[in-house]
């Protein structure tokens, strides 16, 4: 294979040639480029520096409007407003204070805005739009507008700013919004570039939070032509922005409203849901606050207030807050015992007022004693010493078991901030988490609801819902998303012997409705709105043996504090259940004097559609019902948005 | 074949090959290197650490290989040439499998120290398979229609592979580069007539079959193409980034507007101000006479590229360097056309300033073999 010399002669030459060739139009191209080069550059220079410095193409960013929140028949719950404010950027304003002392000459600015902003302006980027003021009035806008001219880096802005027009009735479902921190954008590694808008918001609390991504929508763009002093000369193209997802609550605006009112003046939660498809028809917790103070930034004196007021209005009490479920817990142990078929509805044990188990002694809060009694009065009467017979029979992982098929005990996943777990207890629990043995005495008071058990009123809702209908429902708060139904389908059964529910359910009744029932007061005069329920008082302290021997202390006679708390559960028509609600009074007294009768007017509440007329109610409380209503702050019925689609322009 | 094969006189050995790099030709690549990092740290507002100093690390190894493959005798690489162009065939198809999205094209293949960029290292391999398989044809067989189906075979196959991705602009290149190695080589002119009119067989097939099922092209390539014809029509579309940099080139003037004084690449109009269109920002702050200066250096590295080939008295050397070559001047002349609105806008980097690790490594790998050629040259 070797190459005559020749041969490589003559190849070398021809690639030398060929190579000059190439080299020959490298240096045309070369030439070419050059000569571009120069015509650009030299010929055209001019121009181009002329639309270099003239004529800059500057992109903003346009914000989407938040998506709109409304209640299950369409009352809007939170709302955009518009919010005309100016901003500067410091790049385009050259001398700031000049800028600044001939801006106060045209809207009135205080000296504290005018710090704010000097601090801003130097805390940020020199391009960074910072806003000087915001909520001017039209005219104060249109003022600015007309002298652009001479307020170099001005830019009047209209703005959407999140507003609650249900004020404080809804902060605890649909939470709040408030400014973009540099410690929300840590916490949230969130680069979205929607956030650097100024005064842009974003959801900090329940549903607003929760549900940010949905509502936020995305950040348009427009391409502006600015001139050298910084005027838009023109606009050149727009990508509109997406607006965030309209949502639609399972919440009833009216029946929210009037939770919150009856709750008021209490430190109280309350959850009312529908039993056969697990929608919240309101969630409340009181005392409350206005969401509308923290769109801005909330003051520190105001956060002070809220902070420090013993009532805690910031915390959620309707699915924050836990409790001993006290003897609204007694149903699910009946059920358990009587599916474990440790008793029979008729079998009745007898109560002398206490039972001694080993070496110490369990009282009923009923100090005579109830006699003998059977399933349904051990319900009605809410006989302690029958659950602690039946605690000795099931057993704690029994009762823990039914408790979480009923919804307690589990982290229900609705788009709430801090919805707590609660807690069923068990023996391993108790040696993981105390590092004793479970002891009978622990069973003894799990089956009163005392003791390590813990509920919040969202798992008494769920409980009493399932109870009712003995559908193994979910509780849902999002009944739409731009239009789409997010409700989950029907309920399944929940698998449960019928007989068992009716006893229980017969024991409810008689809650209500029987002349030894613990809510009797409580009761509804008219069958077809008649209500079935369960009281409870849990107790906050441990009543001493010497204390019980001297009598124990009167609710009324203890401080605040250490009042126990007070529970009722219930749902209506029994006939035909349809509503079920949770009501906790903290430190309230008892259940059957302070839970049950706001239970009673809840349910009334749902079944009616309006504000119960005092008829439904037993004669001798109509004139106390009737100043009762009269004085609660609701709200008068909003009207509702004709559409879905009502929007605020961007 | 073995290295027997060379007629090898007199070739320096061990360490005193270092004396005989090609010197002159080390300092004009330094040189242009120096251009960048100075760009660099121009477009970054003055920060060194930005992308200067990355830029810089890449340099240094990048110029440590160049030394080591220059050791090596371009015997050797000659025949690892088959093996190094199979070897870029299998990563190209590897980034079909695992490469992830970088810059809107599946282009990288990701090392965890660097990001590989197949296509950048075929445009290599390439010209030297095609090198050594004109080493190895019998001189008297090259412009016989079978011996030239093959290498225009070898061509199609990575440029079918990269067109794939879709990486047009690397496309164009290795079919270029290829051909140049071909015609380099020897093959009758009559086949570089036929192909220049296939070439406009193809452009035209490219346009008619617009908006059919069977367009050859992405939508957003045709837009380029559009805009590149007409970009008065669409200042702030898709002609955007022509528009922009030719403002920038234009205010540059004579003599420019100084060192980090560029308004124009500073302010972000250029969103790729620190790869493909840094020539903008050198053209706008030392004006035409900084553009015509690299623009110099360009072609003397050019020049010194081609004095080896012709000095070498081996076919293999003198069209690898030959081939070699044409790709780095392809790559300026492409990109600067590309800023100046001369040719659309397709991603080709400035070679040597525009940030970016596989380029950069590929060149100065290329470097190497062209050294490798003049230092054991046949004397």
């Amino acid at each position: 294979m070797r190459r005559t010399p020749k041969d490589t002669e003559d190849s070398h030459r021809q690639i030398g040639r060929r190579s000059l060739f190439v080299g020959g139009l490298f240096v045309a191209t070369s030439a070419v480029l050059s000569a571009r080069m120069r015509y650009l550059q030299v010929e055209r220079a001019e121009d181009f520096r002329l639309l270099a410095e003239e004529n800059r193409i500057n992109i903003r960013l346009l914000p989407p409007a938040r998506g709109l929140i409304f209640d299950r028949n369409g009352v809007l719950v939170a709302a955009n407003e518009q919010n005309y404010r100016i901003t500067l950027v410091r790049e385009d304003a050259g001398d700031i204070d000049a800028v600044l002392a001939q801006l106060s000459q045209i809207v009135a600015l205080d000296m504290v805005t005018l710090e704010r902003a000097r601090t801003e302006i130097a805390r940020r980027p020199p391009f960074v739009p910072v806003t000087i003021a915001d909520r001017l009035s039209w005219a104060e806008l249109s003022a600015v507008a007309v002298n652009a001219p001479a307020l170099p880096g001005i830019t009047p802005e209209v703005g959407l700013s999140r507003l609650y027009p249900m004020g404080a009735d809804f902060s605890h479902v649909v939470g709040y919004v408030g400014p973009v921190s540099d410690y929300y954008l840590e916490q949230t590694g969130d680069t979205d570039p929607v956030l650097q808008i100024p005064d842009f918001q974003v959801g900090r609390y329940n549903i607003e939070a929760r549900m940010e991504q949905l509502l936020r929508g995305r950040a348009g763009t427009k391409r502006v032509e600015v001139s050298a002093g910084g005027r838009v000369m023109r606009e050149i193209d727009r990508d509109p922005p997406d607006p965030g997802a309209d949502v639609q609550l399972t919440i009833d605006a009216g029946l929210q409203n009037y939770v919150e009112a009856r709750l008021s003046g209490e430190s109280a939660g309350a959850v009312v849901m529908d039993c056969q498809s697990g929608e919240i028809l309101a969630l409340a917790s009181a005392p409350t606050f206005d969401p509308n103070l923290f769109v801005r930034g909330i003051s520190s004196a105001a956060w002070n207030t809220l902070n420090t007021d013993r009532y805690r209005p910031l915390a959620n009490k309707a699915i924050q807050g836990l409790y001993p479920p006290g003897s609204t817990y007694k149903m699910i142990v009946a059920l358990a015992a009587l599916e474990a078929g440790v008793i029979t509805p008729e079998e009745t044990v007898n109560c002398p007022g206490h039972l001694d188990v080993g070496d110490r002694r369990f009282h009923c809060w009923n100090r005579g004693g109830h006699g003998r009694v059977n399933l349904v009065e051990s319900i009605s009467q809410s006989c302690d010493v029958y659950y602690y017979e039946l605690a000795q029979r099931v057993g704690i992982e029994a009762m823990s078991a039914m408790a979480r098929r009923f919804g307690c005990a589990v982290r229900h996943d609705l788009p709430l901030s801090g919805i707590a777990e609660g807690l069923a207890p068990g023996m391993q629990w108790k040696m993981q988490n105390r590092g004793a043995a479970w002891v009978v005495g622990d069973s003894l008071n799990a089956a009163i609801g005392q003791g390590f058990v813990l509920a919040s009123p969202l798992h008494l809702a769920v409980m009493t819902a399932r109870l009712a209908s003995g559908l193994d429902i979910t509780p849902a708060i999002i009944r739409s998303i731009d239009g789409i139904s997010q409700l989950p389908g029907r309920a399944r059964d929940m698998g449960l012997d019928p007989g068992h529910l009716r006893l229980v359910q017969r024991g409810m009744w008689q809650v209500n409705n029987d002349r030894r029932g613990t809510a009797y007061s409580s009761r509804v005069d008219v069958a077809d709105y008649a209500i079935a329920g369960k009281t409870g008082t849990s107790q906050v302290r441990n009543i001493t043996a010497a204390e019980r021997a001297s009598g124990v202390i009167s609710n009324a006679d203890l401080p605040w504090e250490r009042r126990d708390h007070a529970l009722y559960v219930g749902y209506a028509p029994y006939d035909n259940p349809r509503y079920a609600c949770s009501v906790i009074v903290e430190h309230g007294g008892g259940g059957s004097t302070m839970a049950a009768p706001i239970g009673r007017d809840i349910l009334l509440r749902a079944q009616l559609g309006e504000v119960p007329p005092p008829d439904l109610y037993p004669a001798s409380q109509r004139r106390d019902i009737e100043r009762m209503h009269r004085d609660l702050p609701i709200l008068p019925t909003p009207p509702v948005p004709t559409g879905r689609t009502v929007r605020s322009q961007a | 074949m073995s290295f027997l094969e060379y007629n090898v006189k007199y070739t320096p050995s061990g360490w005193r090959k270092i004396l005989y790099l090609n010197w002159p030709l080390i300092v004009l690549v330094l040189a242009v290197a120096g251009v960048g990092f100075l760009m660099l740290t121009s477009v970054a507002g003055g920060r060194v650490d930005r992308w200067a100093e990355p830029q810089m690390q890449r340099f240094a190894m990048g110029f440590v290989l160049m030394v080591i493959v220059a050791m090596v005798p371009i015997w050797f690489w000659r025949n690892m040439s088959a093996l190094a162009f199979a070897g870029s065939l299998v990563l190209l198809l590897l980034v079909e499998v695992v490469g992830t999205v970088g810059m809107g094209a599946q282009r990288w293949i990701d090392l965890g120290f660097m990001r590989l960029q197949p296509s950048e290292l075929t445009k290599i391999t390439l010209v030297m398979v095609l090198a050594a398989y004109y080493d190895w044809l019998d001189v008297a067989r090259k412009s016989r229609p079978l011996f030239v189906l093959i290498p225009l075979c070898i061509i199609a196959v990575p440029v079918a592979l990269t067109l794939r991705q879709p990486d047009l602009g690397t496309a164009l290149l290795l079919l270029i580069g290829g051909s140049a190695v071909m015609f380099v080589a020897g093959v009758h002119w009559a086949y570089f007539a036929a192909v220049v009119a296939a070439g406009i067989g193809a452009v035209v097939a490219v346009f008619t079959t617009r908006g059919t099922p069977w367009q050859l092209l992405k939508d957003y390539q045709y837009r380029r193409i559009d805009t590149f014809l007409d970009p008065s029509n669409d200042p702030l579309g898709a002609g955007y980034h022509i528009t922009q940099s030719q403002i920038a080139l234009g205010s540059g003037g004579w003599t420019g507007r100084g060192f980090m004084e560029g308004t124009q690449s500073r302010l972000n109009f250029l969103p790729e101000k620190h790869t493909d269109f840094i020539f903008t920002t050198l053209a706008e702050e030392f004006g035409f006479v900084g553009a015509a200066s690299l623009l110099t250096l360009y072609l003397l590295i050019l020049v010194f590229c081609i004095a080896i080939a012709m000095a070498s008295r081996d076919r293999y050397a003198a069209l690898l360097v030959m081939g070699i070559a044409v790709a780095f001047f392809l790559y300026f002349a492409i990109n600067m056309a590309m800023v100046m609105g001369l040719a659309p806008v397709v991603g080709v980097p400035l070679p040597l300033v525009s940030y970016g690790g596989s380029a950069m490594l590929v060149l100065m790998v290329a470097f190497g073999l062209v050294q490798s050629a003049h230092v054991h040259r046949p004397r």
